[in-house]
């Protein structure tokens, strides 16, 4: 048996491995967002809400959370259908911030001193069980027609636009999905930390997710996978150094980004691990 | 002939104070092979991309199988029936050959985001088996089919063309418009390309093309229009559109 501490790494960093998923979705079809932090508070805190004050089970509070996340995803994605690249990271950003002053200044919510009094809920096996539905979707999105839909519009949205690719609607979907997958994160994180405040889910947050999933590599949602596993189990390893421990951590962090750019799973380390992928040998 | 497939009335679009289409009318007959050439700057591509919808129109009106398609996107005139290449290559570099000419199906085909989810496990859907043998199909057409697991962009100049013209196909096209397929290809894939845009237009699709080769552009089309400054300055059968005056003048002087 794993003891509670190491059982509580791994739920943290399963539920770090969910929001780099869903940054990787959205990222997938292009869409840059900085803004997933918003949308895990959104999940966060609807969930907590439902089960604190309307004594909702935690599986219907936790489809709530990815509810209201996709909803808040979809209204997102609307003024990003006319923006790209770094402007788009900058609404995200933006979007992100206006979520967490919003909680600042909701009573309901606990304001700045937070919500407290969250029932335990979230266990190993909620975690896992999501990153395996997640693993599994992901695996067949690939090689399906709104995966293909997606690897289209990042790679150039006019043409994909002229052969036949709604661009509106996908990049919309992308962004609700993201939005679903970022509250159900945030839901299960609530029910494991047992309170929450506007500054778990702020611009620190957010940026970690996106690390995460560039870290890793953006080819595959395998990248947001083990990006988000190491870097969050990292700082764990690095106990021994005491206080330089962060400034170790930036520097692996640098280091890594200096000698693979393209993250540690490129499309060329992709195809050598897996025998189905061969053709992607060269470069992605 | 069976009537127009496209017809474009008083077409004008400007960029600034540029005037790029100056009030073009021009219309394919549903079944030819109909080219547009004229000098760098005319107004070729920029006519493409307001048929197509990658572009908004200026004012004038643009008919499809008499339909006014002038404020649709570009999606639902694809879906209409008429898809283009591009002039600089624009194939999706992170795709294989195969994914590539898969993408353009992607107007003829269903699936949402969730159907990944509700398929059979482990197993192509029928849907999406349907969607590959197509692909091969159309593969084999334009004699690619061995390169159908390569990434798209690694391939040769020529062969990049082809499967441009490969995926637009695939969007299953009443109207395909090529814009200088030929462009950078030796002597011998000119050739080939030449036999390809026949073949094709022997299976019903309407060709409209932009060419610079004036060799292919006689031997291929029945029906030429020049451009100039926006404007056409000659319409006809290339022969006689290859000896008036205002044409060689537009080229020459």
């Amino acid at each position: 048996m794993l003891s509670d501490h190491a059982v509580s790494i791994l739920i943290f960093a399963g539920i770090d491995v969910i929001m780099a998923l869903s940054f990787f979705l959205p990222a997938s079809a292009g869409q840059l967002s900085a803004g997933q932090g918003g949308f895990m508070a959104l999940g966060a805190y609807t969930a907590a809400y439902l089960t604190v004050n309307h004594q909702m089970p935690f599986p219907l509070a936790l489809a709530a959370g990815g509810l209201v996340g996709g909803l808040v995803g979809l209204a997102v994605g609307f003024p990003a259908l006319r923006l790209r690249g770094l402007y788009l990271v900058l609404v995200t950003f933006g979007f992100g911030e206006m979520v967490r002053v919003l909680f600042l200044n909701l009573p309901a919510f606990g304001g700045p001193a937070g919500f407290a009094g969250i029932p335990p809920a979230t266990t190993i096996w909620h975690v896992l069980g999501l990153l395996v539905v997640l693993a599994y979707f992901f695996t067949r999105l690939a090689g399906s027609r709104m995966g293909r839909a997606f690897a289209a519009l990042r790679d150039d949205e006019a043409a994909a636009e002229a052969m036949g690719v709604n661009s509106t609607y996908v990049k919309l979907t992308a962004f609700a999905a993201g939005g679903v997958i970022a509250g159900l994160g945030g839901a299960l994180y609530a029910h494991y930390t047992l309170f929450i405040d506007p500054e778990a889910f702020g611009v620190g947050r957010s940026l970690f997710v996106m690390l995460y999933a560039v870290f890793g590599g953006l080819a595959s949602f395998w990248g947001a996978v083990a990006g988000a596993t190491i870097l969050s189990i990292l700082p764990e390893l690095l106990r021994w150094v005491k206080d330089w421990r962060e400034i170790l951590y930036g520097l692996l962090v640098l280091a890594m980004m200096l000698v693979r750019p393209q993250g540690l799973l490129d499309a060329a380390l992709l195809a050598r691990l897996s025998p189905r992928r061969e053709r992607a040998a060269a470069h992605g | 002939m069976s009537g127009p497939l496209l017809t474009v009335e008083g077409l004008s679009r400007s960029f600034g104070s540029l005037v790029v289409l100056a009030g073009l009318d021009l219309t394919v007959e549903a079944g030819g092979i109909h080219a547009i050439i004229g000098p760098n700057g005319a107004g070729k591509t920029t006519f493409f991309n307001l048929v197509t919808g990658a572009l908004d129109a200026g004012s004038g009106r643009i008919r499809f199988a008499g339909v006014d398609i002038a404020h649709l996107p570009p999606y639902r005139r694809t879906a209409m029936g008429m898809c283009r290449t591009f002039q600089n290559i624009r194939l999706f570099g992170s795709m294989t050959v195969l994914e590539n000419v898969l993408l353009g199906l992607h107007c003829r085909t269903r699936g949402g985001l969730l159907a990944p989810l509700l398929e059979t496990p482990f197993r192509r859907s029928p849907g999406e088996a349907a969607a590959r043998s197509r692909a091969v199909e159309v593969l084999e057409m334009v004699g690619l089919a061995a390169r159908a697991d390569q990434v798209a962009v690694e391939l040769p100049y020529g062969e990049q063309r082809r499967l441009e013209i490969a995926r637009a196909l695939a969007s299953g096209p009443r109207l395909l418009l090529l814009d200088e397929p030929s462009a950078g290809m030796n002597p011998q894939e000119t050739l080939e390309l030449e036999t390809l845009i026949e073949h094709v237009n022997q299976l019903g699709v309407t060709i409209l093309l932009i060419e610079h080769k004036m060799s292919l552009v006689m031997k291929l089309s029945r029906i030429v229009t020049v451009l100039n400054f926006g404007q056409k300055i000659a319409e006809g059968p290339p022969e006689r559109v290859q000896r008036d005056p205002r044409v060689i003048e537009a080229y020459l002087g």
